[in-house]
């Protein structure tokens, strides 16, 4: 029983912090990383809870020994994290690329901040939603979660363990400085299938075994070291018995299971928020914080009459294109609602199916976007027919 | 005499099993033949490896190499192991990460002198300074083998690069000095020439328990030695014997240098430190906080 609210399970937590808890609950245990405003609550959670459970915890030189440690442990057979924000991401990115095509889980944290550059460090921003789409070099696999409550931090960041030890790939969490800072009252969501979620280890005779051979969810199990089955990991492209390829078949087919392992698990990785979209003549889309505005812009439209909904994406990549051209297939007009200069727009623009308006508002001032901005450009939207 | 055969008459040690060294044992024989140039001192450096680890008794199966990119970095795939070809100059921190979370694994990082002290060069300082348990193999052969022979970290001054085509005037780094000076439990280097000698003090890295450091002054027969005319293979291995320092050497200001390699260029063991191993320390915090015996 929390004193505070009297209900049960609900404590009062912090963004960052409920980002730590959900990877312990979800069976983490190594984290490495380095400092960085807004996500070092994360480290210094993690620095406090993970040797106390028997795991790891490794502040390192830099953020890319961070990834790199990160990835190392997680071929040494543990779950492990690493979080950081917008700089940090960007030195990043190599090694994370190498984790998407040696196919190794692990969840990396991204808490946006303003940028470019050093930008505005306590500032929020939705600025790196392309960044995780298209960060590392070469084309990749993509998972991408974007929580946008402190609820839904604890849980999607225990959801990211889950998706990526399935699909052995890295999971990135996506949020932004004011949900990381944000204290919540919050019911604690039940996590244990994601912590019993873990990868699928190669049994049976080590002749036998090829390492990058995909089952049929078009994941190849994985050798433990230790086991017996003495693989070789390599970052370049690699044929199913591990070492390194350049015969364009097999080059191709390794592409294709690995770009095509995320399309084949889409009902796993799918999630989304909709609200009040059914009807609606004006689409909201808005992301993490921002679908907090909406969500009160639509209520407030609503009672004044105007049919206005929302799609929030909380798998924002890759995008739930079949469910948001559902959700919009009534629309008249779709407003992007984005703390950057336009990013998701491109994406709603692509996918979208029908004659719907597409426009964009934009806000890159370190200053989350309101319900007063949203309604009033849908009001703008509506008045310009 | 097959001069390699007399060799290993006189130097084989037997492991407590009292096996030979096969150095097939430890190799996939299928990925050969290898893509070493003939002459490629990275080569030597592989058999002195696998005969340390032959020698200490390692498991293969507990046996984890994790290598960075360069010709160095593509050493590692030949030996049946765990093996792991990462990015580069990323190795010591992959290696970090595996080395806390398997302590159980013996772990051998493979790299170069581009790899391991250019972009890498951090890591090592850190990966010296935390000493964990993690054995370091920095295969050095003056250049960046791999992208066609550009100048490195240790490039010596005046030698002739595709990046220094009037010859090098960037001074070099010291890389055992470095790795002192961060904090490795266990310094040395060694030359090719000296197969025993190179496995002995790799054998000593791997015993030792702790950040062991081993520069192996490794020839790049192909895109150093011939843009140096540095003469053939076997010459450029023989010319090791005029330019290295034993252990008892005493530097003489009037000898002159070899052309070959820097001055001073000592071999032999420099460091061997009780320092506490970081693993160790870092399972003991959390034991301790385990049973609630410390706050955190
Ligand atoms: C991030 C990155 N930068 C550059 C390269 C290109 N590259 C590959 S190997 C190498 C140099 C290797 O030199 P060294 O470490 O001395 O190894 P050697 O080939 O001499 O054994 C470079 C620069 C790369 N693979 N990745
Ligand atoms: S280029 Fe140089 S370092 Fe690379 S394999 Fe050939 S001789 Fe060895
Ligand atoms: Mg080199």
């Amino acid at each position: 029983m929390n004193s505070m609210t009297g209900q049960a399970n609900t404590v009062n937590l912090q963004g960052n912090k409920a980002c730590a808890l959900g990877a312990v609950a979800a069976g983490c245990r190594f984290f490495a990383g380095y400092p960085i405003t807004p996500s070092s609550e994360i480290a210094e959670n993690l620095a406090k809870e993970l040797p106390a459970v028997g795991g790891v915890f490794l502040q390192m030189e830099d953020e890319i020994a961070s990834m790199a440690a990160t990835l190392g442990a997680s071929m040494g057979g543990i779950k492990a994290m690493t979080a950081t924000s917008g700089p940090g991401f960007s030195l990043k990115q190599e090694n994370l690329g190498y984790g998407m095509g040696a196919e190794i889980p692990c969840v990396v944290v991204n808490v946006m901040r303003g940028g470019p550059s050093t930008g505005l460090p306590t500032r929020p921003a939705q600025g790196d939603i392309m960044q995780t789409r298209w960060g590392t070099h070469g084309d990749h696999p993509v998972i991408v979660l974007a929580p946008g409550s402190v609820e839904e931090i604890y849980q999607q960041t225990a959801r990211a363990f889950a998706l990526s030890e399935k699909l052995r790939t890295p999971v990135i969490v996506l949020f932004d400085e004011s949900l990381g800072h944000l204290v919540e009252t919050v019911a604690l969501p039940d996590v244990a299938d994601y912590e019993k979620t873990v990868r699928k280890w190669a049994t049976g005779k080590p002749e036998d075994y090829k390492p990058y051979h995909g089952d049929a969810d078009g994941v190849p199990p994985m050798a433990r070291p230790g086991d017996g089955f003495r693989v070789h990991t390599s970052g370049l492209t690699v044929a199913e018995n591990g070492f390194p390829t350049q015969k364009p078949h097999e080059v191709d087919a390794l592409m294709k299971r690995l770009l095509g392992k995320v399309a084949l698990n889409n009902d796993l990785i799918e999630s989304f928020e909709a609200v009040e979209c059914k009807d609606a003549e004006v689409v909201i889309v808005a992301l993490g914080v921002v679908g907090r505005a909406a969500r009160k812009a639509v209520k407030e439209l609503r009672e004044a009459g105007i049919k206005a909904g929302l799609f929030r994406p909380v798998t924002l990549w890759p995008f739930p294109t079949e469910s948001f051209r559902k959700q919009t297939a009534k629309a008249r007009h779709i407003i992007v609602a984005e703390m950057n200069a336009g990013q998701l727009i491109h994406e709603i623009a692509e996918v979208k199916t029908g004659k719907q308006k597409v426009t964009g508002l934009n806000r890159y001032d370190g200053v989350p976007i309101s319900p007063v901005d949203i309604k009033k450009t849908v009001k703008e939207v509506l008045g310009h027919e | 005499m097959n001069k390699q055969v007399a060799l290993k008459a006189d130097d084989a040690k037997k492991t407590a099993d009292g096996k030979e060294f096969n150095i097939r044992d430890y190799l996939r024989l299928d990925l050969f033949p290898h893509f070493m140039c003939p002459g490629c001192g990275h080569g030597i450096a592989l058999r002195a490896l696998l005969w340390a680890i032959h020698e200490q008794g390692i498991d293969k199966d507990k046996l984890a190499v994790v290598c960075g990119i360069g010709c160095s970095g593509r050493v590692g795939g030949y030996i049946d192991a765990n093996t792991f070809h990462t990015t580069h100059g990323r190795p010591l921190a992959y290696a970090t990460g595996l080395k806390m979370a398997r302590p159980d694994l013996h772990v051998v990082v493979i790299t170069g002198d581009g790899d391991c002290l250019a972009i890498g060069g951090n890591h090592l300082i850190h990966a010296a300074r935390r000493n964990l348990d993690i054995t370091c193999l920095m295969l050095n052969n003056e250049i960046y083998g791999m992208t066609g022979g550009q100048g490195s970290p240790t490039t010596p001054r005046d030698r002739f690069t595709t990046t220094t085509p009037a010859g090098n005037r960037e001074p070099v780094f010291d890389a055992c000095k470095l790795a002192e000076a961060a904090g490795a439990g266990y310094v040395g280097r060694e030359v090719t020439i000296h197969l025993p000698r190179l496995r002995d003090l790799i054998a000593g890295g791997l015993a030792h328990k702790g950040f062991s450091f081993i520069e192996v002054m490794s020839d790049c027969t192909e895109v150093n030695g011939r843009k140096n005319d540095l003469g053939s293979s076997p010459e450029m291995v023989l010319g090791q014997t005029r330019t290295m320092r034993p252990p008892d050497y005493e530097y003489d200001s009037n000898v002159v240098d070899h052309p070959f390699r820097p001055s001073g260029l000592h071999t032999g063991v420099f460091v061997q430190s009780d320092r506490p191993e970081y693993g160790a320390a870092y399972r003991d915090m959390s034991e301790k906080l385990q049973q609630g015996r410390t706050k955190p």
